[in-house]
C-alpha cells in the first residue's frame, strides 16, 4: 500500500440559501483555497475527482459546470460520482494507491434550497414501490428512530442530548450554520415535526462546497508539516428498502469500520455524519468509540448538513486536527442513502 | 444572405421543451412483474428467499445471498404495523391529504415489512404492533398506488 495522506483542507461557510451565488460559484474560492493551502499547483494535480447530485439543480450533468469552475484546461484526469464527496476521496485514493496519480484534488458541493430537499430525496429510493408513496427523508429518518426508541436502543433524551452537543460544539466552528442550543430538556419540550422527531433531530438544510487535497508519499511530506495520513479507508452498502434492513443498528459501519481499522488503536477525534440525532447514536455505536473519544467537535452535519458535502467535511475536518497537531489519530464517517443505507469510515494518523 | 453580427429583425423566441423525467417504459422484471399484476387484481404475494423466509415487496435476488428468486407465495392483504411516523402536514405528492403515518408493515405470511401510507385520523390512534388493513382502489393499473393506503383493522382482521 502506498502512504496516501490528506495534505489541505477548505470548505464554504455553510448557509441555509445562498441568494446570490450558484454551485460553481460557491465551489471557487473553496477550491482555490484548498489549493493554495496545499502548495500544490494547478498543473501538479494529477487526478480530480468530485461528488455532487443533478437533482440539487433538476438537470443532467450539472456537475460538468463545477469542473468548468475549477478549470478543464489543458486538459485534466477526472472523475465524478452522484455522491457525497468522501466517495470521490474513496476512488481518488484508489486511484493513487493503483500508481495512476501521485495528488488528487477532490471536492464536493450542493445547493439544496432552490428545491424542497426532503421531497427531492424520495428520489433516491426505489422506484417502484418507494418513490411513488413520496417519504421524504425525514418521513423515513423517523420511521427508523421510531423502531430504535420502541426497541430500546436509545431514548428521546438521548437523540435532544446529542443535538446540544453538536450545536454547542459548532459555536467554534467559523463555517458552521447552526450554533448554539437550548438545554435538552427544552428541546424536548418542542412540538414533534415528523413524530417521533423534532427540529432539532433534523440536520439543517445548507447550501456549501468542500475540497481537500491527497497526495502521497513523498509529495505529501514536501507540502505538508504534519500530513493526516489514511491508515485505512472503506465503505460497504446494504439494501436498498429500508424494510430488509436492521434500523436498529448500523451493520455496514460496523464492517467498514473493522476492514478500516478503527480499532487498532485510541481515536482522540470522531467526525460522524448523523444527518438525524439518532442516526449519530447508532454510528456512534457501530464505530466502537469509547469515553476518550471527542466526537464531532465540528458541530458535525446537524449544525451543518449540504448535501454530497458534507461526508467529505467530516473528513476534513478530522484531518485538520492532525494537521494542527491537536490529535494524533482521529476517524471520518460519511453516510448516503435513506436510514443510513451506505456508510464509509476512514481513520487517519500523524506520524 | 443576412449579415450574422446583426440583431435579426425576428421577434420570436427559441423554445425547446425540456421533460424532466424518463421518457421511456421499461419492464419491471419477472418477479416484480408478478407482484404489480397481482396489486391490479386486488392481492399481494412475496417471494421466497434461500432461507425459506417471505420478502415482501419480492425482489429478484436474495439481498443475503444474492440467490434467484422465483417461487411467489400469497400473503393477506392485513398485516403488523412494525414501526411508523407521523407525518402533520402532507406534501401535495404524498398519498393522503391530511394527516397521516407512513409505516412499515409486515403483511400476514410475511417475514420483512413493506412501506405504505395508514389513514388512522390522529397520531393516538398509531401504535407500534397494531394491525392494519389496505385499502383497495377501484380502478387498479398494476402499481403500489392500487392500495390507496391500509387503515386500522380489527385484532384477528
Amino acid at each position: 500500500m502506498r502512504d496516501v495522506a490528506v495534505v489541505s483542507f477548505a470548505q464554504s461557510p455553510h448557509v441555509r440559501r445562498e441568494q446570490n451565488r450558484n454551485e460553481v460559484e460557491i465551489l471557487m474560492p473553496v477550491v482555490r483555497e484548498a489549493r493554495e493551502r496545499s502548495g500544490i499547483a494547478h498543473d501538479e494535480i494529477d487526478f480530480v475527482c468530485s461528488g455532487s447530485t443533478d437533482y440539487l439543480a433538476g438537470q443532467s450533468f450539472a456537475f460538468v459546470a463545477g469542473l468548468d469552475g475549477i478549470g478543464a484546461w489543458p486538459p485534466v484526469s477526472e472523475s465524478h460520482v452522484e455522491m457525497d464527496g468522501a466517495w470521490a476521496l474513496y476512488e481518488a485514493w484508489v486511484k493513487i494507491q493503483m500508481g495512476y496519480a501521485d495528488t488528487a484534488l477532490v471536492y464536493g458541493f450542493g445547493k439544496s434550497s432552490p428545491g424542497d430537499l426532503p421531497e427531492v430525496m424520495a428520489l433516491q429510493l426505489d422506484p417502484y414501490v418507494l418513490t411513488p408513496l413520496w417519504p421524504d427523508a425525514v418521513s423515513m429518518a423517523a420511521l427508523q428512530a421510531r423502531k430504535c426508541l420502541d426497541e430500546g436502543v436509545l431514548t428521546e433524551a438521548d437523540m435532544a442530548a446529542v443535538a446540544a452537543r453538536d450545536r454547542r460544539h459548532a459555536e467554534s466552528n467559523p463555517f458552521a450554520q447552526v450554533k448554539g442550543s437550548a438545554d435538552p430538556e427544552a428541546l424536548l419540550a418542542e412540538p414533534t415535526l415528523v413524530s417521533p422527531l423534532r427540529k432539532h433531530d433534523c440536520a439543517p438544510i445548507s447550501d456549501g462546497a468542500a475540497a481537500v487535497i491527497l497526495a502521497a508519499d513523498d509529495v505529501a511530506r514536501r507540502v505538508c508539516e504534519r500530513p493526516a495520513w489514511i491508515s485505512g479507508i472503506h465503505h460497504i452498502v446494504e439494501p436498498q428498502d429500508p424494510g430488509l434492513r436492521d434500523l436498529t443498528r448500523s451493520r455496514s459501519t460496523e464492517i467498514a469500520a473493522d476492514k478500516a481499522g478503527v480499532g487498532a488503536g485510541t481515536v482522540d477525534v470522531a467526525e460522524i455524519h448523523g444527518p438525524f440525532t439518532h442516526q449519530e447514536i447508532l454510528i456512534e455505536k457501530a464505530l466502537g468509540l469509547g469515553p476518550d473519544t471527542t466526537v464531532n467537535p465540528s458541530g458535525g452535519a446537524l449544525a451543518a448538513n449540504p448535501m454530497m458535502t458534507a461526508g467529505l467535511i467530516r473528513i476534513g475536518e478530522a484531518a485538520r486536527r492532525i494537521q494542527d497537531g491537536s490529535a494524533g489519530r482521529t476517524v471520518a464517517h460519511a453516510t448516503s442513502g435513506p436510514c443510513l443505507q451506505q456508510n464509509l469510515v476512514c481513520v487517519m494518523e500523524g506520524r | 444572405m443576412p449579415d450574422p453580427t446583426q440583431p435579426t429583425e425576428t421577434t420570436e423566441a427559441l423554445v425547446a421543451p425540456h421533460s424532466l423525467r424518463y421518457t421511456y417504459k421499461r419492464s419491471v422484471g419477472p418477479i416484480m412483474g408478478k407482484f404489480f399484476t397481482a396489486l391490479r387484481e386486488g392481492r399481494l404475494v412475496g417471494v421466497r428467499r434461500s432461507d425459506g423466509s417471505v420478502m415482501c415487496p419480492p425482489k429478484e435476488y436474495d439481498p443475503e445471498t444474492a440467490a434467484a428468486l422465483s417461487e411467489m407465495v400469497d400473503l393477506g392483504d392485513s398485516g403488523v404495523v412494525t414501526t411508523w411516523a407521523w407525518v402533520k402536514t402532507p406534501r401535495a405528492k404524498q398519498p393522503l391529504d391530511h394527516a397521516f403515518a407512513y409505516a412499515l408493515i409486515q403483511l400476514d405470511g410475511a417475514d420483512t415489512p413493506l412501506l405504505h401510507a395508514v389513514d388512522a385520523g390522529s397520531e393516538s390512534h398509531m401504535s407500534t404492533g397494531m394491525r392494519v388493513k389496505a385499502r383497495w382502489k377501484d380502478e387498479r393499473v398494476g402499481h403500489i398506488t392500487d392500495i390507496a393506503c391500509f387503515e386500522p383493522a380489527e385484532e384477528g382482521a
